[in-house]
C-alpha cells in the first residue's frame, strides 16, 4: 500500500502546522512530504528536516517551484493568509484542507458532515476552529433529538496552547465558531465564547456547551443521553483523549455538556487538546479524501 | 493631594452582576439620573459580562445592549457612558455598535496574564476616538512584575488608561500599593492609571486611596457599592473618605448618600454584603462574579458553596470560567457520597 499512498503537504510551521506534521507521519493512507513556512529558523522547519521532510521556507512560492510535491495540502497559516493562498491552491489543482477561520470552504467536522460521496466534489473544506470541533457534536447530538433553538458554547485552553495567531484574531474564533454552530450543529441562533487561562500546570481544553432546544429536553432525556453516548463515541475514533467532564445536566429546555480534551502529547504535551482535537479532524478528513482520490486513480 | 480623581461609576455593570443583569430600562434610567446628578464623571452600562455578556453562560440580560446604553446616554447630562468588553466573549462590531448608540468609553479587559489579546479591541477603540482603557483582571493573580509588563502591552496598543483591576477583591492594601506604584514610576507619564476593586476584605475603599496615594487617578465605585461579590467600592464611602483626606472629586456627598439609600438599596435582590461567601472570595481569590453560581450550585448539590469556591480557586480559574462551578459542585457531592 506504500506506494499508493497520497501525497500532502503542511504550509504553516507553528504549533499548529507542525503538531499535524507528526500525526500525518502516522497516517497509512497520507505521506506528508513537506511543511512550507516563512522563517527558515522556526522550529517546525527544523523538526520537519529532521525527519526527512523537504522543509520550504518561501511560502507558497515555494509549492509552486516544485508542485508535484503534494496533491492535498493543508492550510496551518492564517485567514488572511489562506484567504490569500486559497485562489492560488485552486488554480494548482490541489485539494485544500484549511485549518484557519477563513472559512472559504465549507465546514467539516468528521463526526458529524464527512459525507464520502461529497468529498470528490470539494476542492477546499475548513475545520473551523478547535472550539468548534470540540463542541459542534455535541450540539448535533442534541438537534438529532429535538430541534436546537440557540446553542452557546464555551471553550477554555490554557494559555501556553494559544499561539500569537490566535491571540491576535480572538474574535475570529468566536465568530467562525459561532456560525458553524449553525451550519452544521443545526442551531437556530448561536454564540461562542473563549477564555484562556493561565494556569500552572496547564489545563486541558475545556468546553461547556449549553443547549436551548425547542420543547422539553428533560421529557426526551433519555434519548439525548443516549445520542450525546453515541456521538461522544464517534469523536473519539480519531480523538482518543475526547471525553465527558462533568455528567450532562438536562433541565427544562437546557441542556449542558462538559468535556474535556486530552492532547497526544505530540508536539505540544497533554494539555494542548484544542490542538489535537483540530488536527485530528483534519487528518481524518484528509484520509476521507485520500480514498476517493485513490479510488478514482483505479477508476481511471 | 495630585490631580482630581475621576470617578468612574460601575453601578450598571458590576452591579448588573448583583441583579443577575435584570435592571429594567426604567431602572437604569433612574439610576442614571442620580449617578450622574451626583456628580460622576464616567458611568458604565453594559450586561456585568461586558458587551456580548448576554449569555446562558453569564445569565441574559433583561433589556439589550442597545436598550441599556441608549438609556445611560438619553439620561445622562453631563458624564460619559462608558462601556466593557472582555475580548473572547464582546467582538469588535460590538464595540462599534455602542460607540454608534454614544457610548464615548471603552474599557477592554483580559485576564492580568492575557493581554495580548485585546489588541484589536484596544486599536479599533482608539481608532473611533474613544476614551480608551485597558482593564487587567484578577491582577493579584501575578506579580507586580509581570502586572506593569501586561500594562505596557495595552499601552502600546494605544489605551489612554490603564487600570489596576481587583476582581476577586483579594489584594490587600500593600499588594495594591506595589502595583499601582510601579505603573506610575513606568508608564509614560501621559498614561492614567485606574483602580478597581471589590469590598470582599472589606478593603475597597482602602485600596481605592491606597492607589491614588500611589498616583491612581481614575477610581471605580458604585452606589452602596452594587456590585459583583461583596460589591465594589461604595460612592459614598469613598466621597466621605476622600472629602477628609482633601483630595479632589466632582462628586457631592449627600447625593451620593442619598442616591445609596433611596435608590440603590430597595433594588437589591440579595443584600451586598460581606458574608461567609462573599469574604471567602476574596481569602481564596475567585473571581467575584462566581458567587450567585457557587451559591446556587452549592444548594442544588448539597454542598458547601465554600468549598466549591476554595476548588475553583485550587483550579486556577479567570473570569468568565463560571461553567466549571457545576462540574465542581458534582465532584464534592460524589466525594461526599463516598466519604
Amino acid at each position: 500500500m506504500t506506494n499508493n499512498k497520497i501525497k500532502c503537504a503542511i504550509i504553516g510551521s507553528g504549533n499548529i502546522g507542525t503538531d499535524l506534521m507528526i500525526k500525518l507521519m502516522r497516517s497509512d493512507i497520507l505521506e506528508v512530504t513537506a511543511l512550507i513556512g516563512i522563517d527558515p529558523e522556526s522550529k517546525g522547519l527544523k523538526k520537519a528536516e529532521e525527519n526527512g521532510l523537504v522543509a520550504i521556507s518561501n511560502g507558497i512560492d515555494g509549492l509552486r517551484e516544485q508542485p508535484e510535491i503534494a496533491d492535498i495540502v493543508y492550510e496551518a497559516t492564517s485567514a488572511k493568509a489562506h484567504a490569500h493562498n486559497a485562489p492560488i491552491l485552486k488554480e494548482m489543482g490541489k485539494k485544500a484542507i484549511d485549518l484557519t477561520p477563513a472559512a472559504v470552504g465549507p465546514f467539516l467536522v468528521p463526526s458529524v458532515n464527512l459525507k464520502e460521496e461529497e468529498i470528490p466534489h470539494l476542492d477546499n473544506v475548513n475545520m473551523v476552529t478547535c472550539g468548534g470541533q470540540a463542541t459542534i457534536p455535541m450540539v448535533k447530538a442534541v438537534s438529532d433529538v429535538l430541534d436546537v433553538d440557540y446553542a452557546e458554547i464555551v471553550a477554555s485552553i490554557s494559555s501556553k496552547s494559544a499561539g500569537p495567531g490566535t491571540r491576535q484574531n480572538i474574535d475570529e474564533f468566536t465568530v467562525t465558531t459561532a456560525r458553524a454552530l449553525k451550519e452544521v450543529g443545526g442551531a437556530k441562533e448561536s454564540k461562542a465564547i473563549i477564555t484562556l487561562n493561565p494556569a500552572d500546570p496547564p489545563i486541558l481544553m475545556r468546553n461547556t456547551i449549553h443547549v436551548k432546544t425547542a420543547g422539553s429536553a428533560e421529557d426526551k432525556k433519555a434519548e439525548i443521553e443516549a445520542s450525546l453516548e453515541k456521538m461522544l463515541g464517534n469523536v473519539q475514533e480519531y480523538v482518543p483523549g475526547y471525553r465527558f467532564k462533568a455528567d450532562p445536566v438536562i433541565k427544562g429546555d437546557i441542556v449542558t455538556v462538559s468535556v474535556e480534551v486530552e492532547g497526544n502529547g505530540d508536539f505540544l504535551p497533554e494539555y494542548a487538546g484544542n490542538l489535537d482535537i483540530i488536527t485530528s479532524a483534519a487528518v481524518k478528513t484528509g484520509e476521507v479524501i485520500a480514498q476517493s482520490m485513490q479510488k478514482e486513480g483505479v477508476l481511471k | 493631594m495630585g490631580r482630581k480623581v475621576t470617578i468612574n461609576d460601575v453601578t450598571l455593570r458590576d452591579g448588573m452582576h448583583a441583579i443577575r443583569h435584570q435592571y429594567s430600562k426604567e431602572q437604569i434610567a433612574e439610576l442614571t439620573r442620580a449617578i450622574d446628578d451626583s456628580g460622576a464623571d464616567i458611568i458604565e452600562a453594559t450586561h456585568g459580562d461586558g458587551l456580548g455578556g448576554s449569555s446562558i453562560q453569564y445569565g441574559f440580560s433583561k433589556e439589550s445592549e442597545e436598550g441599556i446604553i441608549r438609556t445611560a446616554v438619553e439620561n445622562a447630562k453631563n458624564a460619559k457612558v462608558g462601556v466593557l468588553l472582555l475580548p473572547g466573549i464582546g467582538v469588535i462590531e460590538h464595540l462599534e455598535k455602542a460607540h454608534s448608540y454614544g457610548a464615548q468609553v471603552a474599557r477592554v479587559a483580559t485576564h492580568c496574564t492575557e493581554a495580548d489579546v485585546s489588541e484589536q479591541h484596544i486599536g479599533k477603540a482608539a481608532q473611533l476616538g474613544m476614551d480608551t482603557v485597558g482593564f487587567l483582571m484578577m491582577s493579584h493573580r501575578t506579580t507586580p512584575e509581570n502586572l506593569l509588563e501586561e500594562a505596557k502591552k495595552m499601552e502600546s496598543y494605544g489605551a489612554g488608561t490603564i487600570y489596576v483591576v481587583d476582581s476577586a477583591g483579594a489584594l490587600t492594601m500593600d499588594d495594591t500599593r506595589k502595583r499601582v506604584s510601579l505603573f506610575k514610576e513606568n508608564l509614560s507619564s501621559g498614561t492614567e492609571i485606574g483602580f478597581h476593586g471589590h469590598n470582599n476584605l472589606s478593603l475597597g475603599v482602602a485600596n481605592s486611596i491606597v492607589a491614588i496615594e500611589e498616583g491612581a487617578n481614575r477610581i471605580d465605585a458604585s452606589l452602596a457599592g452594587m456590585g459583583a461579590g461583596a460589591g465594589n467600592t461604595a460612592t459614598e464611602q469613598l466621597v466621605a473618605v476622600m472629602n477628609r483626606m482633601d483630595i479632589s472629586h466632582n462628586l457631592d456627598l449627600y447625593k451620593t448618600m442619598d442616591a445609596a439609600e433611596n435608590l440603590m438599596k430597595p433594588m437589591m435582590e440579595r443584600p451586598v454584603q460581606i458574608d461567609r461567601l462573599s469574604l471567602t472570595l476574596g481569602y481564596t481569590g475567585v473571581y467575584s462574579s462566581f458567587l450567585l453560581f457557587a451559591e446556587r450550585a452549592g444548594k442544588e448539590y448539597g454542598v458547601d458553596a465554600r468549598d466549591i469556591l476554595t476548588r475553583i480557586s485550587e483550579m486556577g480559574a479567570v473570569g468568565g470560567q463560571e461553567d466549571w462551578i457545576v462540574g465542581v459542585a458534582q465532584e464534592l457531592a460524589k466525594e461526599k457520597q463516598n466519604a
